[in-house]
């Protein structure tokens, strides 16, 4: 929160201090800060594009219907709560969270051990035919969904694993341990060979190697490769849909989407139970902004 | 990274072995096998299962006429000849490659102008960022959600723009109008998305050498020179990449029309992914369906290949 606050203070003054800060200070930034200015307006149409249609979501999820008609998008004329209490009720928000919590905790901590481990053995360890597992990997992160969803499907209807939330967990952890795989390696690779070698001379097996040694320094890898797996999962639709049909097994994503079809066009309602279910990740992203974007960036250029 | 981890932790077995007795000497190797085996084994079980696996009974079901419940029987190319009749299957695969083509043009633009105003400017940048990606973070359920209040003819833009008298979006139905639901749909889609590659090519374009911009402008190169000349051949890998994610996500491209209109109306924002989706599940054609899935697939691997080309003969100009 302080890193948003602070720069959202940092921009209400940013244009009067602009001209007195140019003349100061010899930036080394491209194109200098003579040019600044045209930058400076791009970015605020830019980000007002971005934010206000969520600002819009904010505002609406305050006003009764008949204010919602008379003023589409203003400010609301009182702090109103009864849509969060309606969207709570009738909506399925609070069954829908604790489904979503039950997918991103199991799916994450999922990934932590098996896509942590495979990665680490990819790092550290001797593994047999390790191109041509990476090359597995890279593979199948470029495959389309649509290559194994069918037979998937009803494999997953033999399993008894259909409409079960431990089904789409194992599907969740099998689709993003390749890229979580690839992403921890890279993490790992950064720890100095000495500090594994050591232990292992100093008599310790290759659990406690890993465990005591590795996985306290990867911390901030598997926190990064955590978080982006987390937003992935909580936000999901495609396999969500597709393998979840009973109503109290819904994660939030496809029951909001439900109650929104249900509840068409009223805006107040919907706006409501968006905004309790997009308010956890914004406060999230705003408190670990760090790592969720090296951990997006990083798998955008390493993937 | 691995090409220079081996080497190295080859070395030391090397010199562990040549001290240890014989009897260790032959055993240690095999021990390790096993270690990284079973360290790499879950992934490895769990994606064959979930991906591996279904990916190749895929290939074999796409010759069936296989419902998904019971034997399936080989038909050879019948689902072959219905796919190149089925005019859904033309319709749903014109909309991704028009995805496609929109999404490898605006929001690399989008991206690319944001990435390098961003990187010239030193107050509120952290700011910028943050509200840039923001509509990346949050649930497509809920970005379309959004869209479908403010796109509402009567509870929407519209309304707010009567109140103040001017009427240009009066009975304009975004969603429901055949001829402007898919770019409706695109249109959202990439007001979540671009922000996403904003961050990407600002990591990129961090990663410059300052000298090179110094250089530019001691020549006297004005902003788009630096642009064209310095920033955009320093972020090439990166949107490279970028380019190829969005060549195959066009191919998978599902939240946003599932969301917003459902593929339609009458079809005209329907994409490969809901179609398989509708033929597999709704009209039990698990077979046609897989066969559906195994033409996007191919199509996928071709754009990987001609990429690939592309980028080989770049090389080597």
């Amino acid at each position: 929160m302080t890193t948003a606050s602070s720069s959202i203070a940092g921009t209400t003054d940013g244009e009067r201090t602009h001209r007195k800060r140019e003349k100061k200070v010899d930036d080394m930034r491209p194109g200098g800060l003579k040019r600044t200015p045209i930058s400076f307006i791009v970015l605020v149409v830019l980000s007002l594009f971005a934010i206000l249609p969520v600002l819009v979501l904010a505002l609406n999820s305050f006003k009764s219907d008949s204010e919602l008609a008379t003023n589409p998008l203003g400010l609301p004329t009182s702090w109103d709560l009864s849509n969060f209490e309606q969207a709570w009720t009738m909506g399925g928000i609070g069954q829908g969270l604790a489904n979503s919590a039950i997918l991103v905790a199991g799916t994450v901590i999922g990934i932590w051990i098996v896509a942590g481990s495979a990665a680490y053995a990819l790092a550290r360890l001797y593994v047999p035919f390790k191109r041509t597992i990476s090359f597995y990997l890279l593979i199948v992160i470029s495959l389309p969904a649509q290559m194994f969803l069918v037979p998937l499907f009803f494999l997953w209807t033999k399993l008894g694993l259909y409409d079960n939330l431990l089904g789409l967990i194992l599907i969740y952890i099998a689709l993003n341990t390749p890229f979580a795989t690839l992403l921890m390696r890279t993490f790992l690779a950064g720890i100095p060979m000495e500090l594994d070698e050591a232990a292992r001379l100093d008599g310790a097996n290759e659990w406690q190697v890993a465990t005591k040694v590795m996985l306290p320094l990867a911390r901030p890898g598997f926190m990064t490769t955590g978080l982006v797996v987390g937003l992935a999962v909580y936000g999901e639709l495609f396999f969500a849909t597709i393998f979840l049909s009973s109503p109290n097994l819904l994660p939030l994503s496809t029951a909001f989407l439900a109650f929104q079809q249900g509840f068409t066009r009223l805006y107040g309602v919907t706006d409501a139970a968006g905004l309790i279910m997009i308010l956890p990740v914004i406060v999230l992203f705003l408190l670990m902004q760090r790592n969720f974007v090296t951990g997006l960036a990083a798998s955008g250029v390493k993937g | 990274m691995s090409a220079t981890v081996v080497p190295e932790s080859a070395s030391v077995d090397a010199a562990r072995a040549v001290a240890s007795t014989t009897r260790g000497h032959r055993r240690r190797p095999r021990r390790r096998m096993w270690i990284g085996l079973a360290f790499i084994a879950p992934a490895l079980v769990l994606n064959l299962i979930v991906i591996g696996g279904p990916s190749i009974s895929n290939i074999y079901y796409a010759f069936t006429d296989w419902s998904g419940l019971g034997p399936a029987t080989f038909t050879g190319l019948d689902n072959a000849v219905r796919l190149f009749q089925d005019q859904s299957f033309w319709n749903a695969l014109t909309h991704n490659f028009i995805y496609m083509a929109f999404f490898l043009t605006v929001p690399i633009a989008m991206g690319l102008f944001g990435a390098f105003a961003l990187s010239r400017v030193r107050r509120g940048a952290a700011f910028f960022r943050v509200a840039f990606f923001i509509p990346y973070l949050i649930a497509s359920v809920v970005n379309a959600a959004i869209w479908k209040n403010i796109l509402d003819p009567q509870a929407g833009l519209a309304a707010a723009l009567d109140k103040i008298g001017i009427h240009w979006l009066d009975n304009v139905y975004f969603l429901g109008d055949p001829k402007l639901a898919l770019g409706s749909v695109m249109f959202v889609d990439n007001w979540h998305f671009w922000g996403f590659l904003v961050v990407l090519f600002l990591a990129a374009t961090t990663g410059i050498d300052g000298a090179r911009y110094e250089a530019a402008r001691i020549d006297g190169a004005n902003a788009w020179q630096e642009f064209w000349h310095v920033t955009l051949p320093g972020i090439r890998p990166t949107l490279i990449f970028a380019l190829t994610i969005i060549s195959l996500w066009s191919l998978l491209a599902f939240d946003y029309s599932y969301a917003l209109t459902g593929g339609g109306p009458a079809g005209s924002s329907d994409l490969i992914s809901l179609l398989v989706n509708r033929t597999a599940f709704g009209a039990n054609e698990a077979g046609y369906a897989a066969f559906m899935g195994l033409v996007t697939s191919v199509l996928g691997a071709v754009i990987l290949i001609i990429i690939g080309l592309l980028r080989r003969k770049d090389d080597e100009s």
